[in-house]
């Protein structure tokens, strides 16, 4: 297990997303905030996918920032692993 | 043969252009790692075109990315990128043999089981480069094509970019020439000034003329112009016709050689007429069907 830092990627340009991360307190899950343009209609599949991505690397108790600037979910999966990969919580050799 | 008329520079950590790239009718996207990604975007871009390699539809468009050099990020590049499948890498800067032998065997270690090999394109770039065309050309069987990149190129002349071209003349004829000795494609440089529409028409008839077979842009709206350059006109298709006509109907009375208008038809105006027609036919133009 690796320590988790404060990181961010993505940018807020339209068809974006950006991701900030940072330790959360000890037991305290993955929690995700979302401010999205869309998010009535795809909140919950963006927080999904977010949650996906950081479920897939065993990383617990992490706070999630994300503003969406209605990203497709591929971008979203490239931005969240960016943000974890300059976390240090994924080896690079991990990231693909 | 595959049609590259256009191969059009995407910024690789853009997702609005990265997911759009399908829609422009290029018939290759260069998803750009190199220099449109600042150093410290490097591993979010890298991220970014992997995912959307393998979940964005680019139609029939050519999935090209352009790597950093092995120097500098394209050893992490070839690793991320090639195992999702795009269809060649651009290697930038290209300057020997050794630089292509190297990428191409980095790609063959990082190809999974069962896939397409991944082709590679030799961006030339340099005074080195140029001089080293036709090798570079032959130096591995996944090279498909040498393009041309003439504002670094000039640059390292010490020479002025002007619109006419002058002092890049020799080395696009370089680059032509060795691409055709060694049966690879040659794209010619970009044309940077994406409000001259005159201007990028001119240099794109100039291109055709020295051999090109297709012209890397910058910019979607310069798509349809290179492509009216580069595709056959109907006068080209008809005498391409006649021409296999002709020959068609003298090998029948057992001769090598015709004769259409006073001049000799021989192999290699039967072999461009025979391109100008598969050209024709790949396009949906008329002509396609003597082939």
């Amino acid at each position: 297990m690796y320590e988790l830092k404060p990181a961010q990627a993505g940018t807020l340009e339209s068809n974006d997303i950006m991701i900030t991360v940072a330790p959360g307190p000890i037991g305290s899950g993955v929690v995700i905030e979302l401010e999205s343009i869309v998010l009535a209609q795809y909140g919950q599949a963006i927080k999904k996918t977010i949650a996906g991505v950081i479920g897939e690397h065993n990383i617990t108790d992490i706070y999630v920032k994300a503003v969406d600037r209605g990203a497709l979910d591929c971008t979203i999966k490239a931005r969240t692993l960016a943000a974890l990969g300059r976390a240090g919580v994924i080896a690079s050799k991990e990231l693909i | 043969m595959d049609l590259r008329r256009t191969m059009l520079f995407m910024p690789g950590n853009n997702p609005g252009m990265l997911q759009n790239g399908g829609v422009f009718g290029a018939d290759a996207i260069i998803l750009d790692l190199e220099d449109a990604v600042a150093p410290q975007e490097k591993d979010a871009a890298r991220l970014l075109v992997a995912q959307a390699l393998q979940t964005v539809d680019y139609g029939d468009s050519e999935k090209v990315v352009r790597i950093n050099t092995l120097d500098t990020f394209g050893r992490q590049d070839i690793k991320a990128i090639v195992p999702c499948r795009p269809d060649a890498l651009l290697v930038p800067k290209v300057e020997s043999p050794e630089d292509i032998k190297e990428a191409a065997r980095l790609v063959a270690a990082y190809e999974q089981p069962g896939q397409t090999p991944v082709k590679l394109i030799a961006l030339l770039e340099t005074p080195c480069g140029i001089a080293e065309a036709y090798r570079i050309a032959r130096a591995d069987k996944r090279v498909v094509a040498l393009a041309f990149g003439a504002e670094d190129y000039t640059t390292s002349l010490g020479a002025k970019r002007t619109k006419e071209g002058t002092e890049i003349f020799s080395a696009r004829t370089m680059v032509v020439n060795s691409a055709a000795a060694a049966g690879v494609q040659s794209i010619d440089t970009p044309f940077t000034d994406v409000n001259d529409q005159d201007g990028l028409i001119a240099d794109t008839e100039l291109a055709k003329r020295l051999g090109f077979k297709g012209k890397l842009a910058i910019n979607p709206r310069q798509i349809d112009d290179i492509h009216k350059v580069f595709n056959p006109t109907e006068q080209d298709i008809v005498w391409a016709e006649r021409v296999i006509k002709a020959i068609r109907k003298a090998e029948a009375e057992g001769s090598g050689v015709a004769s259409l208008d006073g001049k000799m038809v021989d192999a290699p105006i039967v072999a461009r007429a025979e391109r100008i027609l598969y050209l024709a036919q790949l396009l949906g133009l008329a002509g396609g069907g003597l082939l």
